[in-house]
């Protein structure tokens, strides 16, 4: 019943670690400017007047936010590979992650889209804006304005998930640490570290977004709203 | 290897997913007691309680639920306590569950109108009085709709307890395809179970959300 913690014998292993990291950023900066995309994308299909593409639209978002994200990876990697497609698992990865946080983007822009002052869209129609003019200045950047917290926490949750990815082996952070467990046999201490080392990501990326929402909504910031 | 699926497949199948409501059950009763005492720490009239629920709770959300797993189960084990994986499942997610529920009914208690915390005071209601008889019993209404949604998630989650070994639906999903290596199929259908535990409680979390007139009305332009 004596806890003997070994932490020097888990820390010289200190260049893994650093490399698994980065590609856990790598992994969550590729799926959140995809999912980015593909969530708006779906967002603002979900809103069309065409049943078909409205309804493919929250198809898509309540069939990933209702099942497990690890099945997800798995759904994607077998079914990639039986379409005959080698692909390698950062791929896959990527892939999976985009799929399923373009889900839970599309949500939160739904919610933002549905923020917009009906008058806003009159008054620039009024205006003349042209149509894309005003879906771009009226409508898409003040929702993103909008939810702009809700989609960071959505994109640092992001980052914490695709520890998943470990089960298909992209040698992301958790991946490595499963690794240098099974080597050390030091796995208490391991995974300790690789929790610390979670955490200070999820902080930078926390500070990496408020950086990005003061440069991308100046408005915002002269107002004094916090972000 | 090879073979079809057949009735003792699928049987193996539905005891998995008994597991995985019982797990989630476990999860939901466990995080829901520890995540009051956190959600009552973050507002407590101390400060070194309030600092440390909250520095509980972001260690938590900064750490991956597999991470917090992998913790459980090598942890107790290096402790010397040998434990099975439903106990280090069970209490990895109910820590995990507890960060976020403790969070979610943090606001909501928080929500609960100023004037009717300043109206309990006037009348002279002992701390305890006003939580127990004015605050809480508003705040469970308002937190029912989001922890009911946060049970999706719940379930969507013990998913991961198939890494430590713990046999719930997405294991015995995996055992399945050990013998007859179908994965595309066999994992869709472990989707579409999960897709029928999950779906009815994130449309009842909607309804309940719409009946507390907090459903935004369909302004969408586009």
């Amino acid at each position: 019943m004596s806890l003997q913690l070994d932490f020097p014998a888990v820390l010289e292993r200190w260049p893994s670690f650093l490399a698994g990291a980065a590609l856990t950023l790598e992994l969550a900066a590729f799926a959140t400017v995809l999912g980015a995309l593909l969530g708006t994308l779906a967002a603002v299909g979900r809103g069309t007047h065409n049943a078909l593409i409205s309804g493919a639209c929250k198809v898509y978002v309540e069939a990933i936010r209702n099942t497990p994200l690890l099945v997800q990876i798995f759904l994607v990697y077998f079914g990639l590979a039986s379409l005959g497609l080698k692909l390698s698992a950062f791929t896959v990865a990527v892939a999976a992650l985009t799929i399923n946080v373009g889900a839970y983007t599309a949500e939160i822009m739904r919610a933002g889209f549905e923020a917009i002052p009906r008058g806003q869209i009159e008054a620039a129609e009024g205006l003349a804006l042209s149509r894309l003019q005003i879906y771009w200045h009226i409508i898409l950047l003040p929702a993103v304005e909008k939810v702009y917290p809700a989609l960071t926490s959505q994109f640092v949750l992001l980052m914490l998930a695709s520890s998943i990815c470990s089960q298909i082996s992209a040698e992301e952070l958790t991946a490595v640490a499963n690794y240098i467990q099974s080597d050390t046999y030091r796995a208490f201490e391991t995974y300790i570290i690789v929790a610390v080392l979670y955490v200070i990501l999820s902080l930078i990326m926390r500070a990496g977004f408020w950086g990005l929402g003061l440069v991308l909504f100046p408005r915002r910031r002269r107002l004094g709203t916090p972000l | 290897m090879g073979g079809h699926l057949n009735i003792n497949h699928l049987m193996f199948l539905g005891q998995g997913a008994l597991w995985t409501i019982g797990l989630s059950t476990i999860a939901l009763i466990g995080g829901g007691i520890v995540g009051f005492v956190i959600a009552l720490a973050r507002i407590s009239p101390l400060r070194s309680v309030r600092l440390a629920s909250a520095v509980y709770v972001q260690l938590v959300q900064g750490t991956p639920l597999l991470v917090i797993l992998f913790l459980g189960y090598f942890g107790l084990a290096a402790i010397g306590l040998q434990v099975s994986p439903l106990a280090a499942a069970g209490a990895s997610l109910t820590l995990y569950v507890a960060a976020y529920l403790g969070e979610i009914w943090r606001g909501c208690i928080e929500s609960v109108p100023k004037p009717q915390w300043e109206a309990a005071e006037g009348l002279a209601l002992s701390r305890t009085q006003r939580m127990m008889k004015v605050i809480l019993p508003q705040a469970i209404r308002i937190a029912t709709p989001p922890t009911v949604g946060f049970m999706v998630q719940i379930i969507k989650n013990t998913s991961l307890a198939s890494v430590v070994g713990f046999v719930e639906l997405m294991r015995s999903g995996q055992i399945v395809n050990n013998s007859l290596f179908e994965p595309f199929a066999i994992y869709a259908i472990i989707a579409v179970v999960y897709f029928a535990m999950c779906y009815p409680l994130s449309l009842f979390s909607q309804r309940l959300e719409r009946r507390m007139g907090r459903g935004r009305s369909n302004l969408a332009p586009a």
